[in-house]
């Protein structure tokens, strides 16, 4: 894949992933590492997409189906569904993706604020769009696809 | 840090913290009736202290009051004063005060004239003492210099203040203490001449000592060829502590003063463990150079003969010391100064010198040596004063060994030895599926690795582990003040004060704590005449104790007030609708009912307590802990909280059992039987719900894996295992699991820090196998519960 580097611009870089047939991406600044997905031990009264919590190194690490969140098609789990490890304020938390694609390097003028449109899941989790190679990439709002804290979930 | 003086403040105040505990501790011992001079002394020095290390930063408001305070100590520490309980109360609260202060000093707050002064008003009227109270106390550094050609350094006034120095070490009696001859060494420095010198060395009682005199006069050649006195002086104060004393009565006047030649001559007392051709050998390089006469002494007394040799002392601590004068001199009317190295700024000043008593100088020069910027005493080694004396001083707080450690490693090393356990148990179920036989070398090493481990831990939870006393002296605190807010005398009574517990039990037991400790005193003890008219005494007592009991810490709460008002308590219950009318309460039961939320029995509202904050708040956090609370109450005999707690929040002892699919950890101290249900046992209920019929009681069945959503209710429970979980209330409960896989103890990870709360789940695990196991809070899983173990038709969705 082609990177459309400008030296002259800022540029975000993202990591892009798939997920229920498009294009994802996150600020590779807030990505901790990337890992095979493993067994989760699931949470009571957590809401579905928050698969339950795995052993990662030591600490408990709460895993998050991003496909549910985002109210996409969820396959069956398969071999391939990798988890990224991504920290976002004091949080960490793992999202679980179907492949890692790519690093991008996007400057900063070829982001899009996404259009207005009716209440779609998706569009709240989404806080930019770009185009590489006539594809859109969505640049995941972090915030939004945290598990939720405590309680409120139940 | 990287602020060597926001390094240095910092420990001032973690100092200021040991101290203000000992402050408590003495005025306890003092409260309880003891009147042993040291536990005054205990108490004056931690004032004293504070004051001095305060003075170095400049904390005025706190140095102010700790002053007057200290001031108020030193008239009972010498007599004048003999304080009764009201005295020790007023003094309870300007330590409580001391302690506001130095608090409010190290966050830069400032606490108002309106607290202290009225305490102030309140010590220095009962002491009695006089209106000289704010006496100058310069901290800042000043410098002395004398123009010797007007006057001799022996005629200044300063022998007169040398004078009535000298005489205080001989006026003691037991000159042979070491504490005895330090008092003189803490003179206001800045009333003191430069030139006076310290006659402080701490006498060592012991034989081994050897007490050479020395004098030495150098000849002019030994300052042409380079050598320099102060240099053997300081050589020889390694061997011991070195008393030196000048003898200026070879130096001529100024005027005909030839700068190159030699005039003065020292007498020095050294007391070593050396021998005297060690004390020689010092002399060494100066052989020929000077006279040099060695005289072995044995007689103590001996050293305050200087004094009285009509010599003018001359100390030795300045930097720029007097054998430099000959040569530097120049041929000028005015000398350089000869001793005007900076009067050190004096965080001893003292108000109290005149009528200091022995015992309480070692301290001082201990406290002070570690405030002060530039040494203040550099002749007598301020260190082994303060050694040498502080085994005959403080027995009972004697501080032992210890190191200050930041927390958070510990922590890191609490996480890597849980990490440890982890792994070995991950180790270990590779090993068993490895097929290695039991008595294999792999597998007994692996045996004595689990013990080591096992070892490990424990020792690394110790060190988090603190005794309780910090709790309690707040809780002492918390009574002083509750009592007068309503009035009551109140005596505290702590026992097992050093009983150790998990640093952060302690943290988080202290509100709890508070708010019983204020229930006692507000709603457990009758008023000070209902107790007379009950013929017990006037004064009530709230007792404090700790002990550890099978692996965990009690700690009790008890008052001998008029115990338990059950029919109230029942009346009340009963009016807010907390227990139908016609409920059949036995008397535990009804001391139960204080737990419930929303329950409060003051009639009226006091400013103590009855917040709203009632005693399931108290259960609640106290739970959090992993702990129970018990209540026993006799009435007319008094009221007794037991709260008993896990010693650490890092490890515990639970069941590891399987439910749908999941593996989970039932905490040990919950469980009070399992059984395999028969169909005796099990009863319907209602549409949807089961009783179990335990030795003729009824539980309530629940289904752990129903509860927790893992699944629907299964169809019948025949044949199932269920844990009885007991609660603290006395209430039962039946959790119902697939299977029972194990007992072993567990490294607790919060969940809270990672995800958030989770309803009936305390923490997780991370177990051998690496998978992540929830930890349960039965407690909270059997109050939230639904009790759903029957498939209710219109209703199947409950697996959600």
């Amino acid at each position: 894949m082609n990177e459309s580097v400008k030296n002259t611009e800022a540029t975000c870089e993202l990591l892009s992933f798939r997920l229920g047939g498009q294009d994802y991406s996150v600020d590779i600044m807030s990505v901790r590492e990337i890992r095979g997905s493993a067994r989760a031990t699931s949470l009571p009264h957590a809401p579905p997409f928050v698969r339950g919590v795995i052993n990662l190194r030591g600490t408990v690490l709460p895993i998050v189906d991003l496909a549910a969140r985002l109210g996409l098609e969820t396959g069956p789990d398969t071999e391939r569904n990798v988890i990224i490890v991504v920290d976002q304020g004091s949080r960490t938390a793992g999202l679980m993706v179907d492949a890692v694609s790519d690093i991008l390097a996007i400057p900063e003028s070829e982001m899009q604020t996404p259009p207005d449109m009716a209440a779609d899941n998706a569009r709240a989790f989404v806080s930019a769009l770009t185009i590489v190679d006539g594809r859109m990439i969505r640049v995941l709002d972090l915030d939004a696809v945290m598990p939720p804290q405590g309680e409120e979930a139940a | 840090m990287s602020d060597p003086m926001a390094e240095i403040r910092a420990s001032f105040f973690v100092e200021c913290e040991e101290l203000l505990e000992s402050l408590q501790d003495g005025l306890q011992a003092m409260d309880d009736g003891e009147d042993d001079p040291e536990t005054i002394n205990v108490v004056f020095r931690a004032v004293h202290s504070i004051k001095g290390g305060a003075g170095a930063f400049g904390l005025d408001d706190l140095v102010h009051f700790a002053h007057r305070f200290e001031t108020a100590m030193d008239e009972v520490r010498t007599g004048r004063f003999q304080p009764d309980p009201a005295a020790l109360k007023i003094f309870f609260q300007c330590a409580d005060i001391l302690a506001d202060l130095v608090r409010a000093a190290r966050d830069d707050e400032s606490i108002g004239e309106d607290v202290t002064g009225p305490v102030l008003a309140a010590l220095e009227a009962m002491v009695g003492m006089e209106e000289e109270v704010e006496e100058e106390i310069d901290f800042a550094p000043m410098t002395l210099s004398l123009d010797l050609g007007a006057a001799a350094p022996m005629d200044l006034p300063d022998l007169d203040a040398a004078a009535e120095i000298a005489p205080i070490p001989g006026a003691l009696p037991d000159l042979a203490a070491p504490q005895a001859a330090a008092p003189s060494g803490l003179p206001d420095l800045s009333a003191l001449p430069p030139l006076v010198d310290a006659v402080d060395d701490p006498i060592p009682e012991t034989s081994k000592f050897n007490i050479f005199e020395v004098h030495f006069t150098p000849e002019d050649t030994l300052y042409s060829s380079g050598n320099e006195p102060i240099y053997l002086f300081r050589t020889l104060r390694d061997l011991g502590d070195v008393h030196v004393t000048c003898e200026t009565a070879r130096l001529p006047s100024l005027e005909t003063l030839n700068p190159d030649s030699a005039h003065l001559s020292w007498r020095l007392t050294i007391t070593t463990e050396e021998t005297e051709a060690a004390v020689r050998e010092v002399f060494d390089f100066v052989d020929g150079l000077c006279t040099l006469n060695v005289t072995h002494k044995s007689q103590p007394a001996a050293i305050a003969a200087p004094l009285d040799s009509g010599l003018a002392p001359l100390t030795l601590e300045q930097p720029e010391p007097a054998p430099a004068a000959p040569a530097a001199i120049p041929s000028t009317n005015t000398l350089p100064p000869l001793a005007a190295a900076p009067i050190p700024p004096a965080p001893i000043a003292a108000p109290a010198l005149p009528e200091i008593t022995p015992e309480a100088a070692p301290a001082k020069a201990a406290a002070s040596a570690a405030v002060e910027p530039t040494e203040a005493k550099a002749v007598s080694k301020p260190a082994p004063a303060a050694k040498l004396s502080e085994p005959k001083t403080s027995n009972a707080t004697q501080p032992r060994a210890t190191v200050r450690v930041d927390l958070e490693r510990i922590d890191r090393l609490v996480n890597l030895v849980g990490e440890l356990v982890i792994n070995q148990a991950m180790l270990s179920q590779s090993v068993t599926e490895a097929g290695f036989a039991p008595n294999s070398p792999v597998a007994t090493g692996l045996e004595e690795f689990m013990q080591l481990t096992r070892d490990i831990q424990e020792s690394v939870m110790m060190i988090r582990a603190q005794p309780i006393k910090s709790l309690f002296q707040r809780m002492a605190r918390i009574i002083r003040e509750a009592s007068s807010a309503v009035s009551k005398e109140v005596r505290l009574n702590t026992d097992g004060e050093n009983t150790e517990v998990d640093k952060t039990v302690i943290e988080r037991l202290a509100d709890p704590l508070t708010h019983m400790i204020r229930n006692a005193v507000d709603h457990g003890l009758e008023s000070t005449e209902d107790r007379l008219a009950a013929g017990k005494s006037a004064e009530g007592h709230v007792s404090l104790s700790a002990k550890h009991r099978s692996g965990r810490i009690v700690i009790e709460v008890a008052d001998d007030g008029g115990g338990i008002n059950r029919p109230k308590v029942r009346q009340i219950a009963i009016e807010k609708g907390l227990i139908p009318a016609d409920a059949q309460l036995t008397d535990s039961d009804i001391d139960s009912l204080l737990f419930l939320p929303g329950f409060s029995t003051a009639s009226e509202i006091s400013n103590l307590s009855g917040r709203g904050v009632g005693m399931d708040v108290v259960r609640s956090s106290i739970q959090s802990l992993g702990g129970r609370i018990a209540i026993t109450s006799t009435p007319g005999v008094g009221t007794t909280f037991s709260i008993s707690l896990p010693l650490t929040l890092a490890v515990l002892d639970g069941m590891v059992v399987r439910v749908a699919g999941e593996t989970l950890v039932v905490p040990l101290t919950a469980i009070l039987e399992t059984l395999t249900l028969t169909e005796e046992d099990l009863r319907t209920l209602g549409p949807s719900t089961h009783v179990v019929q335990i030795r003729g009681g009824f539980v309530p069945l629940l289904d752990l894996g129903a509860e927790l959503g893992y699944r629907g209710p299964k169809e019948s429970y025949l044949g199932g295992i269920v844990l009885l979980i007991g609660q603290e209330d006395g209430n039962r409960a039946a959790l119902v699991v697939d299977a029972i896989e194990d007992q072993r103890q567990v490294v607790i990870k919060g969940l809270e820090a990672s995800y958030g709360r989770v309803p009936g789940i305390a923490a997780a695990t991370i177990l051998g196998d690496g998978q992540i196991a929830l930890i349960l809070d039965p407690v909270d899983l059997v109050t939230q519960a639904s009790g759903n173990t029957r498939k209710i038709p219109t209703n199947l969705s409950l697996a959600g």
